[in-house]
């Protein structure tokens, strides 16, 4: 078994979203390897608590990688630098002893600072509200079996619905583009045949609604794709893409 | 306290179509003048907000995370169950139901159980009609796998995320419904008190976890969809949010506690590393399809896994239970790991952690087919451990996970305060002392698409209809009281962290009642509760204000609930003279090591009374008639 590690951390400390924020330094000693990224800040905030000084505030519930709460920015790369890992996932086994590590929020000016690490995000929501559904109200719905769907398609849609809106893609896109986001929603539902009635609709509203909020264009950089803890393919940029151009084609944005 | 489940009499198969044909309902005009607070947006609370709002009343709904989509229903691995017998292995309704009674040890309502698997294909179908991407077969129809407890394959799943995908279903429900102005979502927003007007459920004190500013909602009716106490353990495989303040604040306003000491230990989790542990994490029971759990015959052979020869190794569920094998139900699973850790054959560092080994499904169907089944969980388990599970055999133990006590509902799902409905994991309803696997998810989805739509209308129907000021006396009093209290929790100023007060009552419930539990464990944690509870009341340390975002602050508030329900769990354990389900009490066991039942003093729901500050609860009980099922002794074997 490998040995504790004691490791310097530069955190983004921000009291609330009307305040600046700045780097701050503190020690993290004897940290397991075997701890995860967040035990390791647990630990830090214990201690932090004990010495009667604000603990570093971050998001996290799960902490398996599947519900999209933890964001935080680690050595400049969102969640981190393990490939197709949340940053609670992430566990320090990946870091030496000796290591200084930079810790900070998404930044993007969609997602404001809500205090140190933690951001708004709800503009995810508001872009799912216009259009990232199927309308079937309860009680409509035909025999599950009465529409076979390939084995294909389904699995496809799969990888995109596998997205947890977590907001990396955001964060580490110099655009602040949400377009990986919106592509992995629009080609889930795009993909099944449920989907197709609203499939114009939906690209236009989503899009439209994307763009209210504030977040920038996709100039083709694939940081999104990098990021995302759950490896949604930049592919479905160029669908969304395509989509868009068959919504606006068909005059969705005249209706 | 009056306890009358309100079960509709007829036959066990047409209860609830006959409830369904004569209960009352709201005109269509009428909906949009009853308001119903919705608290919790996992399955539960989404699905039942969605629906809410699409039949056209107006509905506030809200939750800690900082988005609906996150609620931890969202962690669900591995699956759905529903009787849809597509493949054809002689599964129906009824044998859904069966089963269902039978995993929880004949400590459930028959009537709840039978509406549970009746609706059971009606949220296939909903959820498929949303999107839902479940596994299918090349043709293109649904497939299934098979979970503990059942012999036949009903489990619909959508990789190792079915929670994630049927949640992101009831979410975008949800979403539709914001859009078109029927649901208002209020998110990191907590719910600190119920309040009662006349009798009725009729408001709710939140506050807002972003300024602290604490406030109030008042409604025609309040649904409570807020999960589990699992976390009561401290170390559990719940999400760190998790917690029980909705269930217990409206306990201390006067809804009646059913069952707080059935408690789900699941046996495959990823054994505890160290002190700084912050939770557990699950590996899906459905590997237990392909893996198989062995540990060495002979005590303290410390060999590695691949040099312990066949003849030395024990497939102690296999030989246990030879006709459930690897998917015995859950709480037997679980007792047999504990009995060959104690007897010194647990592997890994710690000793407490039997093998589950994937190699012979490997050798049989190929690597690639097992990366498909459970890709994602291997890759968890090797992020989590730096462990290669393809290698050598995964290391599993059992840990804290689900909890099927909670408020006590009638058939309506309704608690014993009119007005207040609690649906999921929140109710004690369907599965008595033990759940079977990818059954909650079925539950919460009913509760929410199916039943509460129907039950709210009869409700609505059949009382007079008043929204209160939340200006009136007890809404002012209900939030001078979630105020006080965290006033003082700021207040006291100690050395001690929150967490070390949880750590402390979780390892204390672990270890005395856990897996098996016993007149003295439970007279010894009881002892030690009020111990650790007076020490928080004067040595706790919360950093920070009120008014902004605290996180100490929101902890130590929810772990002063569990300093007082911890009291209650152990209560009910020690009250509960018999055996059944997750609840092991070593004084009853047969022979063999299996949970023993008192059928005869125990059949029945018991219900927690809440009497006053310091002040014993009162103890009733709903008796269990069992009409079509005959009660008999458990058999997995
Ligand atoms: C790791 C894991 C895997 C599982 N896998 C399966 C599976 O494969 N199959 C299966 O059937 N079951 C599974 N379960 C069980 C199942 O996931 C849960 O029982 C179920 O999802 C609970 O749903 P719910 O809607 O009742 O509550 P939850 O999903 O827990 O939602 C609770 C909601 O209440 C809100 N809330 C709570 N308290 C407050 C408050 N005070 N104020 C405001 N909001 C509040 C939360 O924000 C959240 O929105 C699993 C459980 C775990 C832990
Ligand atoms: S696409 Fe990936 S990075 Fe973006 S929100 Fe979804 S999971 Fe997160
Ligand atoms: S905390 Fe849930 S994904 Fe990280």
């Amino acid at each position: 078994m490998s040995k504790d590690m004691n490791l310097t951390l530069k955190v983004w400390r921000q009291k609330d979203q009307a305040s600046n924020g700045k780097m701050e330094t503190y020690q993290a000693k004897k940290v397991s390897p075997d701890m995860s990224f967040l035990e390791m800040l647990d630990v830090v905030n214990e201690d932090l608590i004990q010495k009667g000084q604000d603990p570093i505030a971050f998001d996290s519930d799960c902490r398996e990688g599947i519900c999209g709460t933890c964001s935080m920015v680690v050595n400049g790369v969102p969640h981190g630098p393990q490939r197709g890992t949340t940053v609670c996932q992430l566990h320090m086994r990946h870091f030496k002893d000796g290591d200084t590590i930079a810790i900070e929020p998404w930044r993007a000016r969609p997602f404001p600072v809500l205090k140190d690490l933690i951001t708004n995000r709800s503009a995810l929501d508001r872009i799912i509200q216009a259009g990232g559904y199927i309308s079937v109200s309860t009680g409509n719905a035909p025999a599950a079996n009465a529409l076979p769907i390939s084995k294909k398609a389904s699995d496809e849609a799969m990888d995109a619905a596998a997205c947890i809106g977590c907001g990396a893609c955001v964060a580490a896109c110099k655009n602040a583009s949400a377009m990986l986001f919106v592509s992995a929603k629009v080609g889930h539902l795009g993909l099944l045949p449920q989907g197709q009635p609203e499939r114009d609709k939906r690209v236009w509203k989503m899009i439209s609604q994307m763009d209210k909020e504030g977040f920038g264009n996709c100039t083709n950089t694939y940081a999104c794709e990098s990021v995302c803890p759950k490896r949604v393919s930049a592919s479905f940029i160029a669908r969304l893409n395509r989509d868009y151009a068959v919504a606006v084609a068909k005059g969705e944005c005249d209706r | 306290m009056k306890l009358d489940a309100k079960i509709p009499s007829g036959p066990l198969e047409t209860k609830w179509s006959h409830y369904k044909e004569h209960c009352k309902l709201v005109n269509p005009a009428n909906k949009r003048k009853f308001s119903v607070i919705v608290v919790g947006t996992g399955l539960a609370g989404a699905s039942a907000a969605a629906s809410l709002g699409e039949l056209g009343y107006n509905v506030t709904c809200f939750c800690y995370q900082d988005s609906a989509r996150r609620a931890h229903s969202i962690a669900a691995q591995g699956g759905i169950n529903a009787a849809k017998n597509y493949p054809s292995d002689g599964d129906s309704v009824y044998r859904l139901f069966y089963d269902t009674i039978k995993g929880g040890d004949f400590r459930a309502r028959e009537a709840n159980v039978y509406r549970l698997a009746e609706v059971s294909n009606c949220i296939i179908d909903q959820c498929v009609a949303q999107g839902v991407p479940f596994a299918r077969e090349y043709g293109g129809l649904l497939t299934n796998r098979s979970f503990g407890g059942a012999q036949v394959s009903r489990t619909f799943y959508a990789r190792g995320q079915t929670g994630q995908q049927l949640l992101l279903g009831a979410y975008q429900a949800l979403s539709r419904q914001v859009a078109a102005g029927k649901v208002k979502i209020f998110s990191r927003t907590e719910m600190l008190d119920l309040v009662v007007v006349k009798g009725e459920a009729k408001g709710i004190v939140v506050r807002d976890m972003v300024t602290g500013k604490i406030s109030s909602y008042a409604a025609d009716a309040v649904v409570l969809a807020t999960g589990g106490y699992g976390n009561t353990f401290f170390l559990s495989t719940n999400a760190r949010g998790c917690n029980c303040m909705a269930a217990w604040r409206s306990y201390k306003r006067g809804a009646g506690f059913a069952n707080p000491c059935y408690t789900q230990i699941h046996p495959t989790c990823i054994p505890v590393s160290g002190d700084h542990q912050s939770k557990l994490t699950l590996m899906s029971e459905s590997l237990r399809n392909d893996g198989r759990v062995w540990v060495p015959k002979n005590k303290g052979d410390k060999r590695p896994p691949a040099q312990i020869p066949e003849e030395d190794r024990d497939y102690y569920l296999e030989t246990r239970y030879p006709s459930f094998g690897n998917l015995a139900p859950r709480d037997v699973t679980s007792r047999a790991a504990k009995l060959v850790c104690d007897a010194g054959r647990g592997v890994g560092p710690t000793g407490l952690g039997v093998y589950l080994d994937f190699s012979e499904a490997i050798g049989r169907l190929g690597r690639k087919a097992i990366e498909e089944r459970y890709g994602n969980l291997f890759e968890m388990y090797e992020r989590i451990t730096g462990e290669d599970a393809y290698e050598a055999p995964m290391r599993i133990f059992p840990a804290v996970h689900y909890t099927m006590g909670g408020l006590w509902v009638d058939y309506n799902l309704m608690s014993t305060i009119p007005g207040l409905f609690v649906l999921g994991e929140a109710n004690f309803s369907d599965h008595g002392a033990n759940r079977l696997g990818a059954s909650a998810l079925m539950q919460g989805l009913s509760d929410g698409y199916f039943v509460l739509p129907y039950t709210i209308a009869n409700y609505f129907g059949s009382s007079k209809k008043f929204v209160p000021s939340t200006d009136s006396e007890e809404f002012k009093e209900a939030e001078k009281t979630a105020s006080d209290r965290i006033k003082k929790l700021l207040s006291i100023n100690g050395s001690r962290t929150p967490t070390s007060f949880h750590r402390e009552l979780g390892k204390l419930l672990w270890d005395n009642c856990g897996m098996a539990r016993s007149e003295e464990s439970l007279k010894t944690a009881l002892k030690k509760i009020a111990v650790i509870r007076d020490e928080f009341w004067k040595n706790l340390k919360v950093v920070g204000a009120e008014n902004e975002l605290n996180q100490t602050l929101e902890l130590a508030n929810r772990i002063s609930d569990y300093m007082e329900f911890a009291e209650l769990l152990c209560k009910d354990a020690l009250e509960r003279r018999e055996s059944c389900g997750g609840h092991f009490r070593v004084e009853y066991q047969t022979e063999d090591n299996e949970a023993k039942r008192d059928d005869e003093n125990f059949a029945h729901v018991a219900v927690w009374e809440y009497t006053g500050e310091g002040k014993e609860p009162v103890r009733n009980v709903e008796p269990l008639k069992y009409e079509v099922v005959t009660m008999s002794q458990r058999s997995y074997k």
